[in-house]
């Protein structure tokens, strides 16, 4: 599996609200080959502190020449590349980890939360460019409509109907993508997308469970390498070991994991 | 830059072994070197030390298992390794492949892991060295770990050199009072070199949650931040001992090595910063090639332990 070390030029800054921003990045090598659920990771300055580079998913490829990341700023590293301006470089490790497999035979339906929708976007893009006959249902959802609608946008543009839902019901549903999920009618051999908080991810997966669809979801750790070589990255599995988020993953077959409350 | 670093001379040797630079990468910050190819060649290193192995093969501590810290990063892996028979049979093949010395990193519990463990390894075509981890705890004597006690670090010496035919590098903790009496001890009790230092033990709060940010609640502090502590040590080792001292502790360029090499080492690893920069062990080899060239050195050793004292 092809992976750049690069340094990458930012060619365009979208801040989508307050903490919310998206960048597009310049690097034919990373956007050419990236396949959607792989991740990048990205330094977030050039000395010392913060140290290590930050995870973030690949969230759309233009042109087989520009990807773009995504991201809600948390903490030192990501107020950091919020200041970043157009034309700066940044160094980006990638593509990483192994992305979702894809059934064009299926009924496939994205499940968002936050700023996990951000792979889903790469996700939809591609289902709906490979099987155009069977297009994927997008159910998301975010605090409020200014962090939603700017992924909802994206989304309609690429011809997808969004079902989304927000914590304070400013836009659609108001309420948890859960209660949209379970009310959608979906086919026997559904397989569900899923990606975002931790509790979210839970409840979906349970729900899939009852209903025997099949569940691919991305996992966030903290990572320090992000290529298998920290061991720091770890999922616990239901045989009792643990599975490494940045080589085995970030996308697992939900089954496979060991659902606890963090 | 490739036809000039070979015709500059940055040989080493740690005992019979002649390194072709005295780069090495550093144990559980390189995998089994693989992870690596598409960032390194890594036949331009002078050693590769692969991730710890252990008897039997070990899950390791439950998550977090990393944190970031102030120029550094707390680990509690837990020491997590497919164990010493599958890395024989499925590791050492693809490492073998791989035209670069390759260390083997090991850790026991008990004296008798660390002698079966070498016994095992002794046979395994492409292993050029042995490193042992002195710095787990020895669960027949409290959990203490072998490496902050003389004797006990000279006795797992003792066992492991004893079932090796390749040069045998003792890995220090700097969590003890003097790591130079320890030196010693591993000296006397055979060791061709000694590696230094390996994490500081630390921790890290999360004042919102009031809790650790481990899992494990204390973990090996490394990166940057250590670098002071792990420059005096080795220039202390290094005046303690005769055999040669790899230094080790926050290592990223060729500046850094060639610090290390001043204060005494022979050889160094790089660690941490392989996860912030993965080519940092190749540039590093480029870095000290341009630095023997401009400065029209004979050769690197002519910086070993050429500290110039006020
Ligand atoms: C595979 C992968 C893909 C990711 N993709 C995205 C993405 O597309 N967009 C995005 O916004 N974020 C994404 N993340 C999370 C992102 O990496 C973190 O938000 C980022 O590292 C925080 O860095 P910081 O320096 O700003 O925060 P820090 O200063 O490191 O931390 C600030 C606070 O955030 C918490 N935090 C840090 N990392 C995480 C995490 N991974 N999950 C939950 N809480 C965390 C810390 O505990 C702390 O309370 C992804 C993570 C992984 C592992
Ligand atoms: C994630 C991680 C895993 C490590 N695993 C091992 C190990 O298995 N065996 C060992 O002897 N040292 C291990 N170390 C210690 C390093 O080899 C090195 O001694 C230490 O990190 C200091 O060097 P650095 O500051 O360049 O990282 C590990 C360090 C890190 C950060
Ligand atoms: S992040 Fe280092 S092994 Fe996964």
């Amino acid at each position: 599996m092809p992976q750049f070390q690069k340094k990458t030029q930012i060619t365009r800054i979208e801040r989508f609200s307050s903490d919310i921003v998206r960048l597009t990045l310049d690097s034919p090598d990373i956007a050419s080959v990236a396949k959607p659920g792989q991740f990048v990771m990205v330094r977030t300055g050039n000395g010392k502190d913060p140290l290590l580079r930050r995870p973030f998913s690949i969230s759309q490829t233009s042109n087989r020449k520009h990807f773009q990341i995504l991201f809600k700023v948390v903490g030192r590293g990501t107020s950091l590349l919020s200041h970043c301006r157009e034309g700066e470089f940044l160094s980006v490790l990638g593509p990483l980890g192994t992305g979702f497999t894809v059934d064009c035979q299926r009924m496939n339906c994205l499940v968002g939360g936050g700023m996990g929708i951000a792979p889903l976007l790469f996700l939809g893009k591609t289902l709906s460019r490979t099987c155009p006959e069977n297009r994927p249902l997008v159910v998301v959802g975010a605090r409020s409509k200014d962090e939603l609608e700017p992924m909802v946008n994206d989304f309609n543009e690429i011809g997808l109907t969004v079902h989304p839902a927000t914590d304070d019901g400013s836009l659609g549903h108001h309420g948890l993508v859960t209660d949209v999920l379970k009310k959608l009618d979906l086919r026997e051999d559904s397989e569900i997308f899923v990606c975002g908080p931790h509790l979210m991810m839970m409840a979906v997966h349970f729900f899939c469970e009852e209903r025997r669809y099949s569940c691919q979801v991305s996992m966030e750790t903290s990572m320090a390498c992000g290529m298998g070589a920290c061991l720091g990255c770890i999922v616990p599995v239901k045989s009792g070991a643990y599975a490494h988020a940045c080589s085995d993953g970030p996308v697992f077959d939900s089954k496979e994991l060991l659902w606890q409350v963090k | 830059m490739a036809s000039e670093v070979s015709s500059i001379d940055l040989r080493v040797s740690i005992g019979s072994l002649k390194l072709k630079n005295p780069v090495m990468t550093a144990s559980g910050t390189f995998g089994y070197a693989r992870e690596f190819e598409p960032y390194v060649n890594l036949h331009r290193l002078g050693a590769v030390v692969v991730k710890g192995i252990s008897l039997e093969p070990r899950f390791g501590n439950p998550p977090p298992r990393i944190v970031e810290t102030s120029c550094g990063m707390l680990n509690a892996i837990g020491l997590e390794n497919v164990g010493v028979d599958r890395f024989i049979s499925e590791k050492m093949v693809t490492l073998r492949q791989v035209n670069v010395p390759v260390f083997v990193n090991i850790l026991g519990d008990t004296l008798d892991e660390y002698r079966e463990i070498a016994n095992r390894l002794a046979d395994v075509e492409g292993i050029s060295g042995i490193e042992v981890n002195i710095s787990c705890p020895n669960v027949k004597k409290g959990g203490v770990a072998f490496g902050t006690d003389p004797e006990m670090a000279a006795a797992v010496t003792t066992v492991v050199k004893k079932s090796s035919t390749v040069p045998v590098m003792v890995k220090l903790s700097p969590n003890v009072t003097d790591i130079t009496v320890i030196a010693r001890a591993v000296e006397d009790a055979g060791a061709d070199a000694v590696s230094l230092i390996n994490t500081l033990i630390g921790m890290a709060i999360d004042h919102r949650s009031r809790k650790p940010a481990l899992a494990n609640v204390i973990g090996g502090l490394s990166g940057p931040a250590i670098k002071p502590v792990a420059l005096r040590m080795v220039y202390q080792v290094a005046q303690a001992v005769s055999v040669p001292v790899i230094g080790v502790g926050g290592i990223e360029t060729a500046e850094d090595v060639l610090e290390f090499m001043l204060a005494g080492a022979t050889a160094v690893q790089i660690g941490t910063a392989n996860f912030v920069n993965p080519r940092a062990s190749e540039e590093a080899v480029e870095g000290l090639a341009h630095y023997v060239a401009t400065e029209r050195m004979g050769s690197i050793r002519e910086m070993i332990g050429g500290l110039v004292l006020p």
